[in-house]
């Protein structure tokens, strides 16, 4: 199978996981569509042989933090963060909205490690070197991601409370 | 005692995620069973992995959006094109210039790679344009008798923009490309969905000349050409399939005949 084909094969894993990390619809499909661009322009870098869908996670986080840090710089507002919703969720629409707002308030770097754990299912090794960090920072972040997230998702009116204080 | 210092908080994320090797398991378990608050912690760490799969999984199942199939499979045609375009070009350029060195008295060695230099050209066109969500064409097919009569102008031929709602595709509009003997007409398609067909339409000096259908593919991308008197036509998609691409070149012909 040449590299296209494979490209192809991965983009319903790109959109999965760009959809969480991006919050929207929109935003996560044109993130994969840089990343496959600018897949197709680093591909001499890319090791035939190696993990590719690793490696297109790495340029996908390289475009991703990219495109958030070209944004705070023209656009400051956007910092603000939607207000949780106060309720349990109800049905999947409402799941989905609530862990949407709950990802978005964690910071950039635990939400990527987050999201490459629970979704891809990648192994905390892998994670690492797509995320070129030490596992030992892996660990860690993944730890302060799934703490707030819990806090926020789970904790109960009273931990909801504090978490937006 | 021992027990307890040895499980770290790392195994117990392992531990949430099914990772843990078997020979930690038992000792986890036992450590956590002696904690009802840890336990939990662990157990919502198992359910938040649970929500967000539930949540994001559907995507999976989504059919991948055109746009996006179309930036997977570019890059592939686009650097193989890039070779053999320069490979084309630089041959038909060192011909042309053998040519005029001696006086023309040589007509091109080749009539029928002549005809393929077409195809690949229009193949070039085809992934260099078609990937645009912005600026796909010069001029919109709301202006369609502009671009008509603009693109005839510079071609020196009648050129037409085909009718192809039959196929499922739209005019999307065209714009005018420098091909290897003069300008070049090139039409953008589009299906519903935003599958894309390019026409390349040039001029053709001989004027009488008359080719069969020809497909060609190159890469990821089916071309039809044929040359029909005063026309050379090439028909690429990287998008439709041989067949449908056949269609329309059949359509496109029976409504260019005079």
């Amino acid at each position: 199978m040449n590299e296209a084909e494979r490209l192809v094969e991965l983009i319903p894993r790109l959109r999965r996981y760009a959809r969480a990390l991006a919050g929207d619809r929109a935003t996560a499909d044109d993130l994969v569509q840089d990343t496959l661009e600018r897949a197709w322009t680093k591909l001499h870098l890319y090791r035939r042989g190696t993990d590719l869908r690793a490696w297109l996670f790495t340029v996908m986080h390289n475009v991703h933090v990219n495109r958030v840090r070209a944004k705070r710089a023209t656009d400051p507002l956007d910092e603000e963060m939607p207000e949780l919703a106060s309720r349990a969720s109800q049905g999947d629409a409402l799941l989905v909205r609530d862990l949407d707002r709950a990802i978005a308030r964690l910071p950039e770097e635990q939400r990527a490690v987050l999201l490459l754990v629970t979704l891809e299912e990648m192994s905390y090794d892998e994670v690492a070197q797509t995320l070129a960090i030490p596992i030992g920072t892996v660990m860690s972040r993944l730890s302060r991601a799934r703490d707030k997230l819990r806090a926020m998702m789970l904790g109960g009116v009273a931990a909801k409370l504090k978490v937006i204080k | 005692m021992t027990d307890e210092t040895q499980v770290t908080e790392a195994e117990l994320h392992a531990y949430a995620d099914g990772r843990l090797a078997p020979e930690r398991r038992a000792a986890v378990e036992a450590w956590l069973a002696a904690r009802a608050e840890e336990a939990e912690r662990v157990a919502d760490y198992h359910r938040l992995g649970g929500a967000l799969r539930a949540a994001y999984d559907p995507l999976l199942e989504e059919p991948v959006p055109a746009r996006l199939e179309r930036a997977a499979r570019r890059g592939a045609g686009w650097r193989r094109f890039a070779v053999a375009a320069s490979c084309a070009v630089l041959g038909f350029a060192l011909g042309v210039a053998a040519g005029w060195q001696l006086g023309g008295a040589r007509p091109a060695p080749a009539a029928v790679s002549d005809s393929l230099i077409m195809a690949r050209r229009a193949a070039i066109a085809h992934v260099t344009y078609s990937p645009e969500v912005r600026h796909p064409v010069e001029v919109g097919a709301d202006q369609e008798p502009h671009l008509v009569a603009w693109l005839s102008k510079r071609l020196g031929v009648k050129v037409r923009a085909p009718k192809l709602e039959e196929a499922g595709l739209s005019l999307v509009g065209g714009r005018l490309l420098p091909g290897e003997s003069g300008p070049v007409a090139h039409f953008m398609y589009q299906t519903q969905n935003g599958r894309r067909l390019t026409m390349y339409v040039r001029a053709e000096p001989s004027k009488n000349r008359e080719t069969a259908f020809r497909y060609s593919r190159e890469n990821n991308v089916g071309v039809f050409y044929w040359i029909d008197r005063d026309s050379g036509y090439a028909l690429a998609s990287a998008d439709l399939t041989r067949e449908e691409l056949l269609n329309v070149a059949t359509l496109v012909y029976k409504q260019l005949e005079p």
